[in-house]
């Protein structure tokens, strides 16, 4: 029973990773049709910023650098992915397989580049006492660390449904996912929004870098990139476009192959993950919470 | 009829390369005849066929698969599974493994092609990741894990065996490469071949022709997957063994980058992608280790030492301001084309 909740909260720890990842991919996409596959990079881009942090500024106490990290790693991926829409995609306007395979070689060039600098080997980052303490629940004993990503998550997801929800710009984007011919027809500038939703999707997948680093006890250049494939799983899962399919196809993907991990062979986590995806896909094509593209 | 002469001239050469005694300075490190350089050049034509092959679902069909190393890789292992623990030869399991392929192919197209655009880009990727963790975690202990598999050489035939013969392998090599032109070109020029181009431009206006684009994408991505399972049952007796390498998702990014780099929608354009990034790859790496290079301060010489960063960077470049690939380049340098 013990090892049972540790799994389950290990495993809404990944599903809160996959989200942060997979919320920015959806949004992007369901947004200007555009498959970021340099989305990864900018989780670990977030991640080294966090280690870079947490490496440096030994004067400050680490839980307090630690929320400095986790800043640091927002700005440089919302920098990254703003950055990237402004100077390279934007050129690409309107031809969405050169876009693709734009972000696939800036992804390639990223990776390369971070593992010139920083080498392949997983960086690790220094973590405050209390993140490796445990706390009891249900009688199974739960490292902090991933009581907090859960927490961040869950906090982000509600702050994005409330952006999404209450704000000006979030109701042109989600206006603009729904049918972005009419946003433009009524006057709205929506490449105003293309940038909004590439520094969001970058700002999540950065926070997300600095927990993975956490998670995943150390950053190495390719680690989002590794993640970003379960990310897409997740999006497809969930429904393109969707928030909430893709936080309850986080929670699904990452359940799955936790228990499976466990309970079942170890290493067929990721490969029933794969499964659970082609029977989605037979039982419905456009995704759990996704609507059938017009 | 110019086209003809090119292809001609251009085959004839690959075909002499092993009796070609004098070496390519800078390129390769020995003459041409050299086994280090005919198995560098068999690599480029493996690859040449197989950015053909990916060119057909690809470039022609308009099908944006991210998987496209699994049916290679699958030809790959494949081969040599069936050849080490059940005891085929070379020339029986060849055919046997690009049967599988086809067949496992089947069933993964199928399932994949329910979903369209970037959804479909996403599961093959998914499946052809699913393959890659199957041969890294190897739950069963036969698929090699990180190590892979040596070439199970007992039922291989000796011409296909030792550096001596390596000019055979070469010529198998580009026997693939062959093959795949004649069977891509056929298809594309096909009644079906136009199909697939119709899909590419507009696949509602193709159904509502009264096709069933489904059944057509599946003709497509069956037979890129087929050619490609081939290319990998070849692939295996150049480098001599399965490489967990080939299962990767950077492997299908690599064949992509091959296609558009020499132009998708061209088969001769994906050929000399395929071709150019066998022998670049090598040499990048060579260059990448260069003097040269490890002269430059640390931040420089990191990314630089890096093969995948230049190949990155040029892809970047190569989306911004030549989409077309060197096919589209060349055919621009030269705008009278023999039809």
């Amino acid at each position: 029973m013990s090892s049972f909740v540790l799994f389950t909260i290990s495993g809404l720890g990944l599903a809160g990773l996959y989200f942060l990842l997979a919320s920015g991919l959806s949004l992007i996409f369901g947004l200007m049709s555009v498959l970021n596959l340099a989305h990864g990079a900018f989780f670990a881009a977030g991640g080294y910023a966090a280690w870079f942090v947490m490496d440096s500024f030994d004067g400050v106490s680490p839980g307090l650098r630690f929320v400095i990290a986790v800043i640091a790693a927002s700005l440089v991926g919302a920098a990254a992915g703003a950055l990237v829409e402004r100077g390279l995609i934007r050129k690409l306007y309107g031809r969405h397989t050169e876009q693709i395979l734009l972000t696939i070689g800036l992804g390639t060039a990223a990776v390369a580049l971070m593992g010139g600098w920083f080498t392949y080997d997983p960086r690790l980052l220094e973590q405050p006492r209390w993140f490796v303490d445990t706390t009891e629940i249900a009688g199974a004993n739960i490292p902090n660390n991933r009581l907090l990503i859960l927490a961040v998550a869950i906090v982000l997801f509600i702050a994005l449904m409330t952006f999404l929800t209450r704000t000006k710009h979030g109701l042109i984007i989600r206006a603009g996912v729904e049918n972005p011919s009419m946003v433009r027809a009524l006057g709205i500038d929506v490449a105003r929004s293309f940038t909004i939703v590439f520094a969001l999707g970058g700002l999540l997948a950065g926070i997300g870098g600095a927990l993975g680093a956490v998670f995943f006890n150390g950053i190495s250049p390719a680690l989002g990139t590794t993640q970003l494939i379960f990310a897409f799983i997740v999006v497809v899962i969930g429904g393109l476009g969707s928030i909430p399919g893709t936080a309850l196809a986080s929670v699904l993907v990452a359940l799955t192959q936790v228990y499976v991990n466990n309970y079942g062979a170890s290493g067929m986590g990721s490969i029933s993950v794969v499964i659970l995806l082609a029977a989605v896909l037979l039982i419905r094509p456009q995704g759990l919470l996704g609507r059938v593209q017009p | 009829m110019r086209r003809r002469v090119i292809w001609a001239i251009v085959i004839a050469l690959l075909a002499v390369a092993p009796f070609i005694p004098i070496g390519v300075p800078g390129l390769f490190t020995g003459p041409i005849q050299s086994p280090g350089t005919l198995q560098v050049l068999a690599v480029g034509l493996v690859f040449a066929g197989l950015a053909m092959s990916y060119d057909v679902i690809f470039g022609y069909t308009g099908l944006l698969s991210f998987g496209h190393a699994l049916p290679f890789a699958l030809g790959v292992y494949g081969t040599n599974l069936l050849m080490d623990p059940i005891g085929l030869n070379y020339p029986l399991a060849v055919p046997v493994a690009v049967v599988g392929v086809v067949v496992v192919s089947g069933i993964l197209g199928s399932v994949a092609l329910r979903t369209t655009g970037v959804a479909f880009a996403m599961v093959t990727l998914a499946f052809a990741e699913a393959f890659s963790l199957l041969v890294l975690t190897d739950p069963l202990r036969f698929l090699g894990g990180e190590e892979g598999l040596t070439l199970a050489s007992d039922q291989v035939p000796d011409i296909f065996r030792g550096v001596l013969n390596l000019k055979y392998i070469y010529w198998l090599a580009l026997l693939f490469a062959l093959i795949v032109l004649v069977v891509a070109s056929r298809v594309v020029s096909s009644r079906a071949g136009r199909v697939f181009e119709a899909i590419r431009e507009n696949e509602a206006r193709v159904e509502m022709l009264g096709l069933h684009p489904f059944q057509f994408k599946l003709a497509s991505f069956l037979i890129s997957s087929g050619l490609a399972g081939l290319g990998g049952a070849v692939y295996l007796l150049v480098v001599r063994g399965a490489n967990v390498g080939t299962t990767t998702a950077e492997f299908t990014l690599s064949i992509l980058v091959m296609v558009v780099l020499g132009g998708a929608g061209k088969l001769w354009g994906a050929a000399i992608g395929g071709f150019i990034y066998g022998i670049l790859t090598l040499r990048l790496s060579a260059v990448a280790t260069s003097e040269a290079i490890e002269g430059l301060p640390n931040w420089l010489s990191g990314p630089l030492s890096e093969p995948l960063f230049f190949l990155g960077v040029l892809f970047v470049l190569l989306m911004l301001f030549a989409p077309g690939g060197i096919s589209s380049i060349l055919s621009r340098a030269r705008p009278v084309r023999s039809a």
